[in-house]
């Protein structure tokens, strides 16, 4: 049974990104806990490219992730809400003008 | 705190907040039919139903290793045996993907696997089952596989993101679980008498329990409403027993064996497949512990997780001599 001691020293939380195949970036596919880096990277392999899912692996300490705060979503992605001219679709051209 | 894993633990086993249905920004979500991410504001007990169910789904993929773990040496060729290694494995990535989901609810793994070892938390009672001959891999993976599959699909659509997400994963894996067990069995029906007869066993011993994976029947099942109404179930235990019924007659059709019920009968007016009266004593006997091998799956995991501490302990001072000698300036 896992002591008191045993259990404080769980290994890391690491997140794992996988490119899919050239030309795609990396994309978030969850996590594992590892002891160290090298050994993240092995284990990511075999949890999350059983398959060929993956030509390169990125795995990021979980805890050097900094995120925006889900409270304050409204504020924090208010700036771009009323800005609709950052759209194309906002601008009206005149009829029979192409490639614009 | 981080990304996706920042779920407070003290929360979660709290019983005072219980009766708290959720804050209007979240029961318009739910209504929306959105997804809850990690972050998000919920209520206490939407967090905890998620944490027992999915930690109760880890456990059962992991201890789901035991019963085909035992046949991999004995597999009748080597294709056979790869195959078998590679649906195990798949088995304990389920696990963990379920582990790594759970966590972001703001528990940890080994707080979870202490659950299971000192039987605080249940795992799914199917695999209190022995595996007695070959064709049981069959069995197992046409009906049991084939069950979970059922059972797993609408949870594709789960309200909290990353269980949803870890079950689209599983279910792409689960297919081949399914399929592999129905070649196998095919393969035993259509080879000497002896064979189709030990597929015929197999099938006798696991069409009920299989049943029985779906859960009690609706009107015994005193959580499921309220998983519904917050988009953790989408269809209820009956429904989900009705589909797996239909879907599995015909193929026993196609492999040349009986399900072992004598009053399976098809409706012409539902069209639906009427199994006989299902057995529900059994399964509260084998949720109860007194299932054929609940206390030696419980043995053998126990037994495996503190045989590896030595290795975790290995790779955990290893990590921190490295890193103290990174800090140091050494070069490795
Ligand atoms: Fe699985
Ligand atoms: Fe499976």
């Amino acid at each position: 049974m896992t002591e008191a001691g045993a259990s404080a020293r769980e290994w890391p939380l690491w997140e794992v990104f996988v490119r899919a195949r050239r030309g795609l970036s990396h994309g978030h596919v969850g996590s594992l806990h590892a002891p160290d880096a090298a050994m993240a990277l092995r284990n990511a392999r075999d949890l999350y490219t059983r398959r060929q899912e993956g030509v390169s692996i990125w795995v990021v300490p979980a805890e050097a992730i900094s995120a925006s705060s889900p409270d304050e979503k409204d504020a924090f992605f208010d700036p771009a809400a009323d800005k609709v001219y950052r759209h194309p679709t906002f601008y009206s051209v005149p009829d029979g003008v192409e490639h614009l | 705190m981080y990304g996706d894993h920042s779920g407070t633990p003290e929360q979660v086993w709290s019983h005072d907040a219980y009766a708290d249905d959720g804050d209007a920004d979240f029961l318009a979500l739910i209504q929306a039919d959105g997804r809850v991410e990690p972050r998000d504001a919920m209520p206490n007990a939407y967090r905890a139903s998620l944490v027992r169910q999915i930690a109760q789904h880890a456990h059962s993929e992991i201890i789901g290793m035991q019963p085909e773990g035992n046949w991999i040496s004995r597999a009748p060729s080597l294709k056979r045996k790869a195959i078998l290694m590679a649906k195990v494995q798949d088995e304990a990535g389920h696990g963990l993907y379920l582990y790594a989901a759970a966590e972001t609810l703001g528990v940890d793994r080994s707080e979870l696997l202490d659950k299971l070892h000192t039987g605080r938390h249940k795992y799914s009672s199917i695999f209190n089952y022995p595996t007695l001959t070959w064709a049981d891999m069959g069995a197992i993976g046409w009906l049991v596989d084939g069950a979970a599959i059922v059972n797993q699909v609408p949870i594709t659509r789960c309200s909290y993101g990353p269980y949803a997400r870890a079950m689209v994963r599983i279910c792409k894996e689960e297919s081949f679980h399914q399929r592999q067990g129905f070649e196998i069995l095919h393969t035993l029906s259509n080879g000497s008498p002896a064979q189709h007869a030990m597929a015929q066993d197999a099938v006798d011993r696991w069409w009920w329990p299989s049943l029985m994976m779906f859960g009690p029947p609706d009107d015994a099942s005193p959580n499921s409403e309220r998983s519904m109404r917050w988009g953790i179930k989408r269809f209820s235990n009956d429904e989900l027993r009705q589909r797996f019924v239909d879907m599995t007659v015909p193929q026993a059709q196609a492999l040349g064996l009986t399900l072992p019920d004598p009053e399976l009968a098809y409706d012409d007016t539902t069209g639906h497949w009427r199994t006989g009266a299902i057995d529900f004593t059994e399964l509260f006997e084998v949720i109860a512990g007194n299932g054929p091998c609940n206390a030696a799956r419980m043995a053998h995991r126990r037994g495996a997780h503190e045989r590896g501490q030595w290795v975790r302990d290995a790779a955990a001072a290893y990590a921190d001599k490295h890193r103290s000698a990174t800090a140091t300036g050494a070069v490795a």
